[in-house]
């Protein structure tokens, strides 16, 4: 029996260690890219980084600008695009249809998270990028293209985010807002709107942390010139297409600007991530 | 003016069900698109054949080897460290400031870009631990991302195990592994599986972290530190360079029938446990 007990012992502390091999990975993957990336920004000063506008890695011109921009106008255009039809899925789901219905189509949208990005930009270049060359002018290879696609792909994590914040409410507040008259939209818009409202806000900076961190399907339909978008039918270049355009061949300080450029998405991802946790948080409270 | 709020009613619902209906038309087409035109590419010697002129002809038997090894190799890794912590979280201790810490470094693993796994994996494995391209970088890369899938998966299938089950086995004077190892994880086991399928689907499409740390060599792997590309790869390759749209289109076609059976595999398979617990 003390055997027994002796090798539990062991067991449990070497579980401990195992439990902590995402913190650990996280801490590495932390340490390296700060380690790579930080020290060209002190070099250059950080303000040459963070508000350059030319990137000219053979003339040692490393400007961010353009990219932070990029990165963030695809991502407001994929939430504009993605959030208000998530937001009409979920409530069509939890709300208007029969639980038949929805045990169709929900199961239909998680499947299709499962599409790989490369499909979606693949789509991108052949439906949506001519598409927009032929209709509204310019390249085609846009922020407009990429805000869509984007906002296509973000669709399945805030859907089922939100559906998950909706079904998470007691019954009885829907319950009491039918009984007491209101229709099913008003008690939606009254009553569970505002009651799921941290849910859905963690599924909004979750579907955001992941259109800031597409990167194969943003290389192939944004067009990539690393110049501050004037309108949204004008080509983008986004943080992470920035590092994956460039990783394959670059050397010495250009391989250290790109570091930088992941500093730089680490530290928006992980502002995302916390602001996520801190919504769902109070949820549970 | 009592009628009023009924017609809006009307009216919204039917906006709202148009959207959903525009989600999955879009969706459904998404696939249909790629099937059609990719499907009749696909043949017995398009899934056989080593691909002739950098994919302009031939097959994409490699790209196929080249992506079961990187996800076996993932997963080999990732499973026992994530079933593991799962364990732990569950099993060994109670709910504090170490499982707090715990689940937020999964969480943010989580959240983090598949670019910046590949660039770290790249600096790291590639040219420090010099492994180069190869498919134990890939898989140590891969195996990272997907840890955090398995880990929560694990940790919801084995909470789902009814107490009386732990009760009933320390009753009989088991001890905690014994009863973890003969009556919680074979309990779970279904659970466990459908986030190791979930993640064997990730690893598939995954491409801007393994393209940096396993390169994109056509030829047949050789051993875990050969430089292999993998479908998704391929696809994106042939896509982004023009080499061939008809090959493109399709090496998309055997990649979504992939994902979408091992998705429809995964989905089924929660769906049977979750009805035989509660």
């Amino acid at each position: 029996m003390t055997r027994l007990e002796r090798n539990d012992r062991i067991i449990r502390l070497a579980l401990l260690l195992v439990a902590f091999s995402a913190v650990s990975i996280l801490i590495v993957i932390t340490a390296f890219i700060f380690s790579e990336g930080t020290p060209i920004m002190f070099r250059h000063g950080p303000g040459r980084f963070l508000l350059g506008l030319d990137w000219y890695p053979s003339e040692k011109l490393f400007g961010l600008l353009p990219m932070i921009v990029g990165s963030f106008s695809v991502t407001a255009g994929a939430l504009l695009v993605g959030v208000p039809t998530s937001l009409a899925c979920a409530v069509v789901l939890t709300q208007f249809a029969s639980k038949r219905t929805a045990r169709v189509l929900k199961p239909v949208i998680e499947l299709l998270a499962g599409i790989p990005s490369v499909v979606y930009g693949f789509i991108g270049i052949v439906v949506i990028v001519p598409f927009i060359r032929d209709n509204l002018g310019g390249p085609g290879l846009s922020v407009l293209a990429a805000a869509i696609v984007l906002g296509i792909m973000i669709l399945p994590t805030v859907i089922s985010i939100s559906v998950d914040a909706f079904q998470a409410l007691p019954p009885s507040y829907r319950e009491g807002s039918i009984a007491l008259g209101a229709t099913v939209w008003q008690t939606v818009r009254m009553v569970l709107l505002p009651a799921a409202r941290s849910g859905i806000v963690a599924a909004v900076i979750l579907g955001m942390g992941r259109a800031i961190g597409e990167t194969m399907a943003v290389i192939m339909i944004a067009g990539n010139a690393a110049a501050v978008p004037t309108s949204p039918l004008a080509p983008v270049r986004t943080l992470t297409s920035n590092i994956a355009l460039e990783m394959g061949y670059a050397s010495g300080e250009h391989r250290e600007a790109l570091f930088a450029t992941g500093v730089i998405l680490f530290v928006i991802i992980m502002i995302l991530n916390t602001l996520a946790n801190r919504a769902s948080a109070r949820r549970k409270v | 003016m009592a009628g009023s709020p009924r017609r809006t009613q009307t009216i919204v619902k039917s906006a709202l069900w148009t959207l959903t209906g525009a989600t999955i038309l879009v969706l459904v087409f998404i696939v249909v698109f790629i099937l059609r035109r990719g499907l009749p590419e696909v043949s017995w010697g398009f899934l056989t054949r080593h691909p002739e002129a950098m994919g302009v002809a031939g097959g994409i038997f490699p790209t196929i080897v080249g992506t079961l090894a990187l996800t076996l190799m993932a997963i080999l890794i990732a499973t026992p460290l994530g079933v593991g912590t799962a364990i732990y979280l569950t099993e060994y201790t109670w709910e504090g400031r170490l499982t707090r810490v715990i689940r937020f470094g999964a969480e943010c693993l989580a959240g983090i870009p598949s670019i910046l796994f590949g660039l770290f994996g790249f600096i790291l494995f590639v040219t420090k631990l010099k492994l180069g391209w190869s498919i134990l970088s890939g898989g140590l890369t891969l195996s990272f991302m997907i840890l955090p899938t398995i880990i929560r998966t694990s940790e919801e299938a084995i909470r789902s195990v009814p107490a009386a089950y732990r009760e009933v086995s320390a009753s009989l004077g088991c001890t905690k592994w014994q009863a973890v190892t003969r009556v919680v994880l074979p309990s779970a086991l279904p659970g466990i599986t459908t986030g190791v399928i979930l993640s064997v689907g990730r690893s598939i499409g995954e491409t801007a972290a393994v393209i940096f740390t396993a390169g994109s060599a056509l030829h047949l792997p050789t051993s875990v530190f050969s430089s292999s590309r993998t479908m998704a790869v391929h696809f994106y390759i042939l896509a982004r360079e023009g080499i061939s749209m008809r090959m493109a289109y399709g090496t998309a076609a055997v990649l979504v029938v992939t994902i979408l059976f091992i998705n429809i595999v995964s989905y089924y398979l929660m769906h049977r446990f979750i009805r035989k617990y509660s």
